[in-house]
């Protein structure tokens, strides 16, 4: 069991800097969230965990160890590939037993730890196959056990799910969230995908372009964000910002703070239809996305802004018809015009 | 006619075409068989015939003139052991620039590549005065050596090639499951290059029991291989034409041989790898 300490780590590929001064702290026990978009460097840093990338500068330590000299196998890390990266030539038994192997683990140990972790993943009755003869779902469950069966203090996944269809996805979430929960161990785990990262995360760390944005709970992310960035790639559909002008009537308390350096920021699920007289911001009717429990509702305020709103109910509106919104004073969110950082 | 009527068309035309081309390539092999079954006159006469009553005159000349077997040893001593020679370097030199690549990489395999380009004979001096200081002249093993040394390069490119269409988190996995790079080697790209590995060592065996400049050269009569053993049968006087026919199809039969039975290996390393 282990925490993992980042300290002010950076890494360049040549003359490329991809990732500037990083620090963080990961608990043991903690499942830990690297999201961001693509080519944000979360790979790049889970890989300088696991071992597989040199760190330019700065510490990386696991439990007590800084581990920046030491070899990705002694560090008590196992990894689940995006791409699987299972051994295409062995059987899955022989594929969850290498490690051991390498480590000349007792036959019988081996054997017990691969069938116990194959019976927790229900794979058993593949272990003589070869990944060939796998279904995409199952390959990801042999990668899983694979990592298991080493017992490591932390588990490295990035982006496990991508490859798998939607409803796999969803179920393999809840089978890691589970995993974690029986197992206890430290996990760290990278997706570009927001879902996966609320659903699974106790502490989310958001990247961009090599650099932390913000670090939290997936709800104190999801109330609090720091910035514009964080608050258009946490929760979906993403956060509408509006400039003063795109509000109806800025004397409302909501809005005693606005000025020109402002921009104002609202979920889509915290606007209201109401009436002419509460309105605080109008916008056209554009599109209608009707997913049964919900209506995603496409409008354009006077400005030209696009937000949406998500409704309970579809409203009874033509399109090009003129609608009403409010919201509460404490889903407002400000932010400065100029940096994106969260301000008041 | 209909489209899919033209188009068998095109195939069959297509299919006669190769034929004839596979003929026009085969016939002087043809050739050199049906000469060896003829009488020296028989051979020079004009115009050729094809028909005529065969004769092993030829090949019971060389038995009696020549050891066949003890040159047909020594051909696959050194067709064999050069490629082993060969491969025990490649493999690691191939790994390394496959998957720890630096921005010299293309570079050096470009370098070794146009170490091809030489003509052989610009080092033929410093060479033949090495082995005959070291004593190796007229020795299997110098050409063991220099047979090695000759296939380097392409051999390394071609496994180069293999190697890199194996999935790089392959490799890292198995580094965080503690495989040392021996380990990784042998149990990881080994097993899974192992087409490619093979047809590489085949096509290299061939090129080498082919290979002339260096074998005629550097041996004489104790590691003789067969091909030096078909140049010492032309002469500067006489008719030799039959007995030189007979003495090639014997050098040839083998690796014929040989090369029939591996040709799909074969094919797929003349491939370059496209086919996985
Ligand atoms: N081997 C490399 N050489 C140069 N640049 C790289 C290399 N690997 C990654 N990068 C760059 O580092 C940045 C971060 O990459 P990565 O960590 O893979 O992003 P992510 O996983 O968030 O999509 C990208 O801009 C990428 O182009
Ligand atoms: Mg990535």
């Amino acid at each position: 069991m282990a925490g993992v300490t980042i300290t002010n780590v950076s890494k360049s590929y040549g003359d490329i800097q991809v990732m500037y001064d990083i620090n963080l702290e990961i608990s043991d026990g903690e499942f830990v969230v690297f999201v961001g978009p693509s080519g944000c460097g979360k790979s790049t840093l889970l890989r300088m965990i696991a071992g597989l990338e040199e760190i330019t500068s700065g510490d990386i330590s696991i439990g007590d160890r800084v581990v920046n000299e030491v070899a990705p196998s002694k560090r008590g890390v196992a990894m689940v590939f995006q791409t699987y990266a299972l051994y295409p030539h062995m059987s899955v038994f022989n594929n969850m037993a290498f490690g051991l192997k390498q480590a000349k683990t007792p036959k019988q140990e081996i054997d017990k730890r691969v069938r116990a972790a194959a019976e927790v993943l229900h794979i058993s009755e593949y272990l003589d196959r070869t990944p060939r003869a796998l279904s995409g779902g199952q390959r990801q469950r042999v990668a899983i056990g694979r990592a298991i069966v080493r017992e490591p203090d932390v588990f490295l996944f990035d982006e496990p799910l991508s490859n798998l269809d939607a409803a796999l996805r969803v179920q393999t979430r809840l089978e890691i969230a589970r995993l974690h929960n029986r197992l206890g161990s430290t996990m760290i785990y990278v997706t570009h995908d927001q879902v996966e990262a609320m659903t699974l995360a106790d502490k989310i760390v958001v990247l961009r372009d090599g650099r932390i944005e913000q670090v939290g709970t997936p709800i104190e992310l999801y109330e609090n964000p720091a910035n514009t960035f964080v608050a258009q790639f946490i929760g979906s559909p993403k956060m509408n910002f509006f400039g003063s002008d795109d509000l109806t009537d800025t004397s409302q308390e909501s809005f005693k703070n606005i000025d020109g350096e402002k921009i104002i920021g609202i979920r889509p699920e915290h606007l209201q239809a109401c009436e002419d007289d509460k309105s605080m911001i109008k916008g056209k009717l554009e599109l209608i996305e009707q997913l049964g429990e919900y209506a995603l509702v496409h409008l354009i305020a006077e400005s030209g802004n696009e937000f949406i709103v998500k409704m309970p109910q579809p409203p009874k509106a033509a399109k090009g018809e003129t609608l009403n919104f409010s919201t509460q004073d404490n889903l407002v969110h400000y932010f400065d015009h100029g940096s994106g950082a969260r301000s008041v | 006619m209909t489209d899919r009527d033209k188009q068998k068309l095109k195939n069959q035309v297509a299919i006669i075409g190769a034929w004839i081309v596979a003929g026009l390539f085969f016939f002087p092999i043809f050739w050199l068989f049906l000469t060896s079954f003829k009488t020296e006159l028989q051979a020079i006469s004009d115009p050729p015939k094809l028909f005529f009553v065969p004769t092993l005159e030829n090949y019971a000349l060389i038995e009696e003139r020549t050891d066949y077997f003890r040159f047909a040893w020594s051909s696959i001593v050194t067709s064999f052991g050069g490629t082993a020679l060969a491969m025990f370097i490649a493999i690691p030199a191939a790994y390394a620039m496959a998957f720890n690549p630096t921005r010299w990489t293309k570079d050096i395999l470009l370098w070794m590549l146009s170490t091809k380009m030489l003509p052989a004979v610009g080092v033929l001096m410093p060479i033949y005065l090495i082995c005959q200081k070291f004593g190796l002249l007229d020795t299997k093993l110098a050409l063991v050596i220099i047979f090695a040394l000759i296939n380097l390069p392409i051999i390394i490119i071609i496994l180069f090639n293999y190697f890199r269409e194996i999935p790089v988190e392959i490799l890292e996995a198995s580094r965080m499951d503690g495989a040392s790079t021996f380990n990784e080697i042998t149990q990881v790209v080994l097993p899974l290059a192992w087409g490619g590995i093979a047809s590489t060592a085949l096509l290299s065996i061939v090129l080498l029991w082919n290979e002339a400049f260096w074998s005629i050269n550097l041996t004489s009569s104790d590691a003789g291989t067969l091909v030096s053993l078909v140049a010492s049968f032309s002469s500067p006087e006489g008719l030799f034409w039959a007995k030189l026919s007979a003495v090639s199809t014997l050098a040839c039969a083998p690796i014929m041989v040989f090369g029939w039975l591996t040709q799909k290996q074969l094919v797929r390393g003349l491939t370059f790898g496209a086919v996985k």
